[in-house]
């Protein structure tokens, strides 16, 4: 959706934290992308090769981990994977009020030297 | 900010005709500004261990200068540091922010949001005149371009600021903080942030509302919240709009409720037409049950 403006907050982020640092340059960067987040890991990557030229990650990696979205189920008690936003329990089929894990949108951690 | 769906590159945005960026807001900026803690930041590693630890563990951002001598040979060793930091954290930050000011003026704040033509402005522009008396209502609106909406509710008598936000295709919070200078707020109860006409983009931006309006008008069909999921779930009340429409356009209503239910679950749900009033009522009753008049 809006994925060039989020690797440049995220792009930022990381080098505020190598310079901080003192590092020279960024060698990886690790996020962590929910899948229900609402943003398409490609289109990160994609961004990235654009908005990384002139800086000192120009030859960073950019490694996305998807954290699959994990509802809680009240009635069954019990944690599910559900891969849209219906978030329907497939034990009883009603919908989950509790979205424990899927919403990430992180940067994780940076490689830097 | 989003180059990406298909709205260019980003320009300047403009609040009541003149540039976002110049309208001040003692919600914006703060003289720490910039020195905001990062002492969640710590190395945990040194994996080629080859020079003596230089401990820059950074609890001190705000010190001008602080000794980052490093020893020869240390330049190709690479170091991975925990960030663990919200992507959108500079928005969220901010949306808290609106929120406290918001709550400590008793302000009851709507983000109301739809895709483009559902009825955003009329329905604001009826129910402010419907809780005349009752509730003060203001509006912040936000377009790419023009004045037109802000003219309309203008020549309906309710306090208004416009939002262009050039071509970004959502509101975020500083765009709301500044524009809120913009209007009296000590003298209004209710605030309807009327946000760009979009289905997607706006879900991920908190402007600091209480409550997040969701609108599906009979004439875009039954199934929008199946094909949105994100912006319909995360909506605190869902308005089913135009339904004096209804029978014109073959809307199938229980299924419209039946999609709701699925993806707006935790949502208040009404069923309204702002022109011909039916369902309007309840709404407004709503709305003066859930504000404070001052």
């Amino acid at each position: 959706m809006h994925e060039v403006g989020i690797i440049q907050n995220t792009l930022a982020m990381a080098i505020e934290t190598a310079e901080a640092s003192g590092a020279t340059s960024i060698h990886a960067l690790r996020l962590r992308v929910g899948r229900l987040s609402g943003v398409v890991p490609d289109a990160l990557e994609f961004a990235f090769e654009v908005v990384r030229i002139g800086t000192m990650a120009e030859a960073a990696r950019l490694e996305i981990e998807s954290v699959p979205a994990v509802c809680w189920c009240h009635k069954c008690q019990s944690e599910f994977v559900s891969d849209d936003l219906l978030g329907e329990c497939p034990g009883c089929h009603e919908p989950s009020m509790e979205l424990r894990r899927g919403a990430e949108l992180e940067l994780a951690a940076v490689e830097i030297s | 900010m989003c180059k990406e769906c298909g709205c260019g590159i980003v320009g300047e945005v403009s609040i009541a005709g003149m540039p976002g960026s110049k309208i001040q807001s003692p919600l914006v900026g703060s003289a720490h500004e910039g020195g905001h803690d990062h002492a969640h930041q710590h190395e945990h590693a040194h994996p080629h261990g080859d020079a003596p630890h230089h401990g820059h563990d950074h609890h001190h951002h705000d010190e001008a200068e602080h000794d980052h001598a490093h020893h020869p040979g240390d330049q190709h060793t690479t170091r991975t540091i925990a960030v663990e930091r919200n992507i959108l954290e500079k928005n969220d930050r901010q949306a808290e922010r609106n929120r406290g000011f918001f709550q400590a003026k008793k302000l009851l704040v709507l983000n109301i949001l739809s895709s483009p033509g559902s009825g955003k402005t009329t329905l604001i522009q009826k129910t402010a005149e419907a809780l005349r008396g009752k509730r003060r209502v203001g509006v912040i609106v936000g377009d790419l371009a023009t004045e037109n909406d802000a003219n309309r509710l203008r020549e309906a008598g309710v306090p208004v600021v416009q939002i262009n936000t050039g071509t970004v295709c959502h509101l975020d919070a500083d765009m709301v903080a500044r524009a809120a200078t913009k209007l009296d707020l000590d003298n209004l109860d209710v605030l309807f942030v009327e946000n760009v006409g979009n289905l997607v983009c706006p879900a991920a931006f908190d402007l600091g509302e209480q409550l997040r309006v969701v609108l599906l008008s009979v004439t875009e069909g039954e199934d929008k919240p199946l094909k949105y999921p994100p912006i319909f779930h995360s909506a605190d009340v869902a308005l089913v709009t135009k339904t004096d429409l209804a029978a014109a356009t073959g809307f199938v209503r229980d299924q419209a409720l039946a999609n709701l239910g699925r993806i707006s679950h935790h949502a208040r749900v009404f069923e309204l037409s702002a022109r011909s009033g039916q369902g309007m009522e309840d709404w407004c009753a709503f709305l003066t049950a859930s504000s404070v008049n001052h």
